[in-house]
């Protein structure tokens, strides 16, 4: 590795400065970009484990009732909203926003753009470790007198605005708001430091429009971020301060609560639900975009192909992120808002309908008669674009107030948003993890324990959320602890005890991605620097990418990232940083 | 490999002053001065860290956009009266502490025009730092005026009147929890003055760095961000006084 200081002492190292030798500058309190990826990985995996153990709870006590299970005892009413608290807010905040975004965005935007680092690293360390501190002092709620919230992740007042409305919420929910007012923090100081690097740091020739689609989700992804978590960081300093400092922003007067009359008046829990879900629904965007962006990659790579529509790919999401703030309302067509706004939500909420199929199509028709093959990143990828136009089309349904009025708050919503946000956005992730992590690590995942996790995992959350579906139109309400008392719904026990069996499969299959993960790190094959003969510009550095990612020199781009298959050229892809011109067609 | 090793092209920023000379820039770790910086091209950082300060903007206006959408909607917000079973708005307008608040709008104000002196002076500074760095050559205006400390202490100043303003509001008996209204003045107050508290921290930091042997220019761009931060700061208090006055 040359390292080429020019007499203008120009050269990029000397931008980043020396790489750090002591352990703690090097891992813990790192600013290098690739290790706070990394970072953020790794609490996003602490964080899904923890969920997918609640959630493996929730789903066996709700048909065995009376099971002791290991750690959780017998699971009393409240302890189930508590661990459906906890699940739904540890698995949006903590795991879907962090892995997509804050994890593989971190370590392969500069990269892909061609930079030696973030804008601001120092800016970057901190926002991890307020992320960090957020996720403890979240863990901290199981801990305290009372036990964790269990007003939802959606936090509605006045549940979650009163101390004596339930056992978790007194120091409970207090640490709630304050983890997800620290997380807020945190996201918009990484959503500044994406913005900033995408827009200054990108190489020479490396045009808006020549970026990876990835690098397109990721600062989409951010400019949401940016937006949306001011807002939800307000309704979380008013909710803290009716809790703590008397005021009346959102409890309203004439209230009792377990028999002690409420000292507050004239507040309004509907000016929550507009603030949280003018967050909430950019926060599903946040999650399913970097994933987008990876399956649009990932497809067109392992198709052989362009990209179909690159242009109207970027388009597609810009007008995803545009609508999904104006679209909030939707979640809330029950709580008496007029006809006419019902309206208007439905109709933009339907309008995200045509660049979401813009999208389905383009990823269609960038496999159409391609020379694919099937690498366990490019099957998680396919399976992406699956979940997400099953889970996609359940949207249109809800969106419509008639239909949403009966739907609402039934398993039928449970279905559609975990597998649009939840599991799609994870196999976002599983497909980010398999295709980036030889470059990661400089080795390779096994490919076939891959296509196994692949298989049971596909399969499996299929056998999960569809009949969550016919439950919800039968009309199971949703966050309710048990069903087995209830005549009417006994017909529908044994559709609840096919989900739990198929969760408890899912869940151990993971234990394969798990081992997996870990055992190629230390005993995986040795990968080249370009194993899956991709364009974009970590294919072009060593593996893994030194400390400034290019080995002191910078990276100037000559194509855009997709060019597989070029009629007359050498071989079947030209990388971005190749400067021969494309043979005439 | 040749081609993998092109020239850096760098954009350099127009200096604000007189012809309008290119800020130089120069090789880092060489130079006298203490100036090893880690980064040789500081006109690149500066119009990085504008750039980052304005996207940073952003989620601040989001805040109070929500504060102030919380607001308007509240006061507009009939609450159901179990007594007289109808809808009566309990919305009692603040008597604002007028004079005081307009005081201190003059107070920020000012800071506002002497933070603009500080940013030009530190421009200057940086500008002419890689002469006067040489052996032999002084600056005939070191030093200059303490644009900066005034600022700093207008930007107190201006703190301390917010408190005086909270106490005022105190004794004509509103509280945090006496009505939405006052509710709703500590918290936009309150909210604007931990901002502009982010903005003299950084201040004095620069302030400190004179002390610390900091290269001038690394304290110019403490010293521009925070200016365009504290320009933004006085209208987002315009926007609440009037926000505070008109819609009460």
């Amino acid at each position: 590795m040359t390292q080429s200081h020019g007499p203008a002492g120009a050269a990029p190292a000397a931008v980043h400065g020396h790489a750090p030798t002591g352990f703690i500058r090097k891992y813990i309190f790192s600013l290098d970009h690739k290790v706070i990826g990394i970072q953020y990985y790794f609490l996003a995996l602490t964080a899904v484990c923890v969920g997918m153990i609640l959630s493996l709870a929730m789903r066996i006590h709700m048909v065995w009732p009376d099971a002791s299970i290991p750690f959780f005892g017998a699971i009393k009413p409240e302890q189930y909203l508590t661990l459906m608290t906890m699940h739904g807010t540890i698995m949006v905040f903590f795991v879907l926003t962090t892995a997509p975004q804050s994890g593989f965005g971190n370590y392969f935007l500069p990269i892909q753009i061609g930079a030696p680092d973030m804008a601001f690293p120092t800016l970057n360390m901190l926002s991890f470790w307020t992320t960090f501190v957020s996720f403890a002092v979240m863990i901290a709620a199981f801990f305290v007198a009372g036990g964790a919230p269990l007003s939802g992740w959606t936090n509605y007042p006045t549940l979650s605005a009163i101390p004596l409305a339930g056992p978790g919420e007194g120091l409970g929910e207090d640490l709630w708001l304050i983890s997800i007012a620290l997380f807020c923090v945190a996201s918009m100081m990484g959503a500044l430091n994406f913005i900033t690097t995408t827009l200054d740091l990108r190489a020479k020739g490396m045009t808006l429009m020549r970026m990876p689609l990835t690098c397109w989700s990721w600062f989409i992804t951010a400019i949401l971020g940016l937006l949306a978590f001011g807002v939800l960081l307000a309704g979380g300093i008013l909710l803290l301060m009716d809790r703590n400092l008397g005021t009346s922003f959102f409890i309203p007067g004439g209230l009792m609560v377990s028999g002690v009359p409420v000292q507050h008046s004239g507040g309004s829990p509907l000016l929550w639900q507009h603030l949280f879900w003018f967050f909430g629904h950019p926060e599903v965007y946040i999650a399913i975009l970097p994933g987008m962006g990876v399956a649009s990659q990932l497809l067109s790579t392992f198709s052989r192909k362009p990209i179909f529509g690159y242009r109207a790919m970027v388009y597609a999401m810009m007008s995803i992120g545009i609508l999904g703030f104006m679209v909030w309302g939707h979640h809330m067509f029950m709580s008496g808002m007029s006809p006419y706004s019902a309206f208007a939500f439905s109709f933009m909420t339907m309008a995200i309908g045509v660049p979401s199929a813009i999208k389905t199509f383009n990823w269609l028709g960038t496999m159409w008669k391609g020379k694919i093959r099937f690498t366990s990143p490019m099957l998680f990828a396919i399976g992406f674009v699956s979940l997400f136009v099953s889970g996609g089309l359940s949207g249109p349904f809800l969106a419509q107030p008639a239909i949403d009025i009966p739907l609402h708050d039934t398993y039928f919503v449970v279905g559609h948003f975990h597998l649009i946000m939840g599991v799609a956005a994870i196999f976002g992730i599983f497909a980010a993890t398999y295709y980036w992590f030889p470059k990661m690590y400089g080795r390779m995942m096994n490919n076939t324990l891959g296509k196994v996790h692949f298989v049971i995992t596909f399969i499996g959350t299929y056998c999960i959320f569809m009949p969550m579906h016919y439950l919800g139109m039968a009309g199971n309400p949703r966050r309710y602890s048990q069903f087995t008392e209830l005549k009417y719904l006994a017909p529908l026990i044994p559709v609840h005890k096919f989900i739990t069996y198929a969760a408890i499969i899912t869940v151990t299959a993971q234990l394969i991605f798990l081992f997996n993960l870990f055992w190629s790190m230390k005993k995986g094959k040795k990968a080249e620097q370009n194993p899956w003969e991709a364009t974009t510009l970590e294919w072009t550095t060593a593996t893994p990418p030194p400390h400034d990612n290019f080995g002191g020199v910078t990276p100037v781009v000559y194509h855009g990232p997709y060019e597989y298959s070029v009629p007359g050229a050498a071989k079947d892809y030209i990388m971005q940083t190749d400067p021969a011109p494309v043979p005439a067609h | 490999m040749a081609t993998l090793t092109p020239t850096l092209t760098v954009k350099q920023p127009k200096s604000r002053h007189g012809g309008g000379g290119d800020i130089p820039h120069y090789p880092g770790g060489g130079g006298g001065g203490g100036r090893g910086d880690e980064s040789p091209d500081y006109g690149e950082r500066l119009r990085r860290c504008r750039l980052g300060l304005a996207v940073g903007i952003a989620p601040i206006v989001m805040l109070f956009v929500a504060f102030s959408s919380a607001y308007l909607v509240r006061q507009g917000l009939a609450s159901w009266d179990l007594r007289t079973n109808s809808y009566i708005n309990d919305w009692a307008p603040v008597r604002l502490p007028t004079l005081l608040l307009m005081i201190n709008t003059c107070f920020l104000l000012v800071s506002s025009v002497t933070m603009e002196f500080a940013r030009r002076q530190a421009s200057r500074l940086a500008v002419i730092a890689p002469v006067t760095a040489m052996p032999g050559i002084a600056d005939d205006e070191a030093g200059g005026f303490p644009w900066l400390g005034v600022t700093v202490a207008l930007g107190i100043g201006f703190l301390a009147g917010q408190v005086l303003a909270w106490r005022q509001m105190e004794m004509s008996g509103f509280f945090m929890s006496s009505n939405p209204s006052s509710s709703f003045f500590y918290l936009l107050t309150g909210a604007h003055a931990l901002h502009l508290l982010g903005g003299v921290i950084a201040l004095t930091y620069a302030g400190i760095t004179v002390w610390m042997k900091r290269p001038p220019e690394a304290r110019h761009i403490v010293v521009d961000v925070t200016a365009w931060y504290w320009h933004f700061m006085a209208l987002l208090w315009l926007y609440i006084f009037a926000l505070l006055e008109i819609a009460r």
